[in-house]
C-alpha cells in the first residue's frame, strides 16, 4: 500500500517559490530520505504533508486522506518531529511522554517508548536537564507516542556530534524494524545513506535525482577510478591502457575494473614493476550529491527562513 | 475521547508544570503580594474618601490589589505562556497531536484560572485578616467582578501574546501596556473620577475592574454593590480580546 503520494506539488511564498512541481511516493514500510541543501524546500515539503501548511498546487495524499482536511483523524496516524522544536521544560520525560499519550486513542507504552529511544536512564530527569542530543531523542520518542504508521522526521541530527547521531540512527533503524513508514529529510549524506531505503535529492524546489542509495544518480554504472603511483621511466604511451597523469599518479577510469586491473597488472608483472599504492575508488555519494546540488545551487534562503513564517 | 474531558486533564499538567516553575509562580504572586504588603506599611494609617464617607486605606487598598491579582494571574500570565511556548515552538507542537486545540488552551486558560482563584483568596484572606478590612457579604457582586475580569483580562492576555514578535520582547511589551493602566487606574492610590487622569482611565477595562472591585467592599454605599457600567466596559474588552485574538492568534514561531 502506498502511505504518501504527492503529485505536481507546488508552494510559494510571495515572489519565491520554494517548491515547484514535485513528485514522489512513499510506499508502506519504506524509509524515504529527502535530501537537499537548506532552502531546497525539503521543510515545506514535509511541512505541507503534515498539515501545516496549504499547497498552492497539485494533489498529496498522506494515508488516503488530504493533509489539509486530515485534522485529528489524520494527527491520530502520524507521528511529527519538527526541526528545531521546544519541549516543556518542567516535566520529566515520563510525563511529558505520559501527557503526550493522553492524546492519542491508542498509544504505546510509555516505558517501552522511553528505551526505544534510549532514555530509560533519565527517565525521571526534567526535560531541562537533558543534553540536546537527548531532547532530540526526546523528540523522537514523542513523535512514536501515539504508535503513529507514518513518521515525519525533519532533519532529526543537525546539530549533533558523531556520537549522538550514531545514537539516533539506532533508534531511527529501531523503527524501521517495527514496520513503521519513515519520511525523512536531511542535508546529511551519509544519513540518507545510512537510513534510507530510497533517496529523492530535492535542489531549488524540485527533484533532481531519485534512487536507492546505492543507485543514486547512476553511482552504480559510473566509472570507478583506479590509481597508483607513477613507476619510474614509464609515461602514459607506454601503459597498456587508455591513461593520464596527474602528479606523480598514474590515473585510469574505467566501467568493467575486473578486466582493467587484470590487464593492468598482467602488464606490469611481466615488466617487473611493482604498482605502489594500487587504490581502487568508486564515485562516493557525497560525490554524486555533490554534483547533483552543484547543477542547481542558487542563492536561495534558508529553510527556516522560508518554512517558518506565518504568512 | 471528549474535549472537556481532555481540557480538565490538560489543567491537571499544566498545574504541575505551572508550580514547578520558580520565574512565573513568584512573579504572579510576588507583585501583587508585595504591593499590598508595602504599601500597607507605608499608607496602612490614611483614610481615604470613598462614596459617601471615609474609610481606612485597606479597605480600599485590599480590593485595589485583589483586582492587580486577577490581572497578574489572567492577562500577564497568558501572554508569558502563551508568547513563549509560540516561540519554543511548543504551541506549533501541540498542533501537530490530534489533542483539539480548544482543549489545549482551555487547560491553559484553566490552569490560570485556579492561579487566579488561589492568589485572590490569598489577598482576600490577608486582607481581612491582617488588615481587618470589612466583608459586606456581596457576594453576587463580588462572584459577577471576578467572571467577567476573568474573561476579559483572560482574552485581552491571549491577545497582547499575538502581538509578542518573540520570546525576549515579551516581557517589554506585556509589562508595558499593564504599567502605566495600573497607575491611571487608581490600583495604588485612588483617583478621582473627574481627574483628567480618571477620564483617560474609565475607557480602559483596568479601572473597571478596579472600581467594580472596590465597589464590593465599600462600606459607605448601599445596596448590592454592582456596578453595570464597570462590567459592560470588561465585557466588551472581553469581546475585543476574544475578537483580535480568534483573528491574529498563531500555532507557530514568528521566524
Amino acid at each position: 500500500m502506498t502511505a504518501i503520494e504527492v503529485r505536481g506539488l507546488r508552494k510559494r511564498y510571495g515572489e519565491f517559490e520554494a517548491v515547484r512541481g514535485i513528485s514522489f511516493t512513499v510506499e508502506e514500510g519504506e524509509v524515504l530520505a529527502v535530501l537537499g541543501p537548506n532552502g531546497a524546500g525539503k521543510t515545506t515539503t514535509v511541512e505541507i504533508l503534515e498539515g501545516y501548511r496549504e499547497r498552492d498546487g497539485g494533489e498529496c495524499s498522506v494515508l488516503g486522506m488530504d493533509p489539509q482536511q486530515g485534522g485529528a483523524e489524520l494527527r491520530r496516524r502520524i507521528g511529527i518531529v519538527l526541526q528545531e522544536c521546544g519541549i516543556d521544560r518542567y516535566l520529566t520525560v515520563r510525563e511529558i511522554l505520559q501527557m503526550h499519550a493522553g492524546y492519542y486513542p491508542h498509544p504505546r507504552d510509555v516505558d517501552e517508548v522511553i528505551a526505544l529511544v534510549g532514555l530509560a536512564a533519565k527517565a525521571a530527569s526534567r526535560v531541562k536537564q537533558l543534553s540536546g542530543g537527548q531532547q532530540r531523542r526526546l523528540d523522537v520518542g514523542l513523535g512514536l507516542i501515539g504508535d503513529p504508521e507514518l513518521l515525519f522526521l525533519d532533519e532529526p541530527t543537525t546539530g549533533f556530534d558523531p556520537s549522538a547521531r550514531r545514537q539516533a540512527w539506532d533508534v531511527v533503524r529501531n523503527l524501521t524494524a517495527l514496520g513503521k513508514t519513515v519520511l525523512l529529510t536531511t542535508h546529511y549524506m551519509d544519513e540518507a545513506q545510512a537510513l534510507a531505503d530510497r533517496i529523492i535529492v530535492i535542489a531549488a524546489g524540485e527533484i533532481v535525482a531519485e534512487g536507492t542509495p546505492a543507485s543514486l544518480g547512476g553511482r552504480d554504472d559510473a566509472e570507478v577510478r583506479v590509481s597508483f603511483r607513477r613507476p619510474d621511466g614509464v609515461d602514459a604511451a607506454a601503459l597498456p591502457v587508455d591513461a593520464s597523469i596527474d602528479g606523480d599518479r598514474v590515473v585510469v577510469r574505467a566501467r568493467h575494473v575486473t578486466a582493467l586491473l587484470h590487464e593492468l597488472t598482467g602488464w606490469a608483472l611481466q615488466r617487473g614493476i611493482e604498482l605502489r599504492e594500487l587504490e581502487v575508488t568508486p564515485p562516493s555519494l557525497e560525490d554524486v550529491y555533490l554534483a547533483l546540488v552543484g547543477e542547481h545551487a542558487t542563492e536561495e534562503p534558508t529553510d527556516a527562513t522560508v518554512g517558518g513564517g506565518s504568512r | 475521547m471528549s474535549n472537556l474531558a481532555d481540557g480538565v486533564r490538560q489543567v491537571g499538567w499544566e498545574q504541575r508544570m505551572y508550580w514547578r516553575n520558580p520565574a512565573s509562580a513568584s512573579f504572579t504572586f510576588g507583585f501583587p503580594l508585595v504591593f499590598l504588603v508595602v504599601f500597607m506599611a507605608i499608607n496602612g494609617n490614611a483614610r481615604i474618601h470613598l462614596g459617601s464617607g471615609t474609610v481606612k486605606f485597606a479597605q480600599y487598598y485590599v480590593p485595589a490589589i485583589l483586582g492587580f491579582g486577577l490581572i497578574s494571574a489572567c492577562y500577564t500570565n497568558l501572554a508569558f505562556t502563551i508568547s513563549i511556548r509560540r516561540d519554543m515552538g511548543l504551541l506549533k507542537r501541540t498542533r501537530g497531536t490530534p489533542l483539539h486545540p480548544i482543549a489545549y488552551l482551555g487547560g491553559i486558560v484553566g490552569n490560570v484560572l485556579v492561579v487566579g482563584a488561589i492568589l485572590c483568596s490569598l489577598v482576600v484572606a490577608t486582607g481581612l485578616i491582617a488588615y481587618d478590612v470589612r466583608w459586606e457579604g456581596r457576594y453576587a457582586a463580588l462572584a459577577a467582578v471576578v467572571v467577567v475580569g476573568a474573561f476579559c483580562f483572560s482574552t485581552l492576555g491571549i491577545m497582547v501574546s499575538t502581538f509578542v514578535p518573540n520570546e525576549d520582547a515579551a516581557p517589554a511589551i506585556i509589562n508595558f501596556v499593564l504599567f502605566p493602566l495600573l497607575f491611571i487606574s487608581g490600583t495604588f492610590g485612588k483617583v478621582a473620577d473627574d481627574s483628567v487622569i480618571g477620564r483617560i482611565a474609565a475607557v480602559f477595562p483596568v479601572r473597571a475592574l478596579i472600581r467594580g472591585m472596590v465597589a464590593v467592599f465599600d462600606p459607605t454605599i448601599r445596596g448590592s454593590g454592582l456596578r453595570w457600567g464597570d462590567l459592560a466596559m470588561m465585557a466588551l474588552w472581553g469581546v475585543i480580546g476574544l475578537v483580535v485574538s480568534l483573528i491574529r492568534f498563531r500555532w507557530e514561531p514568528n521566524r
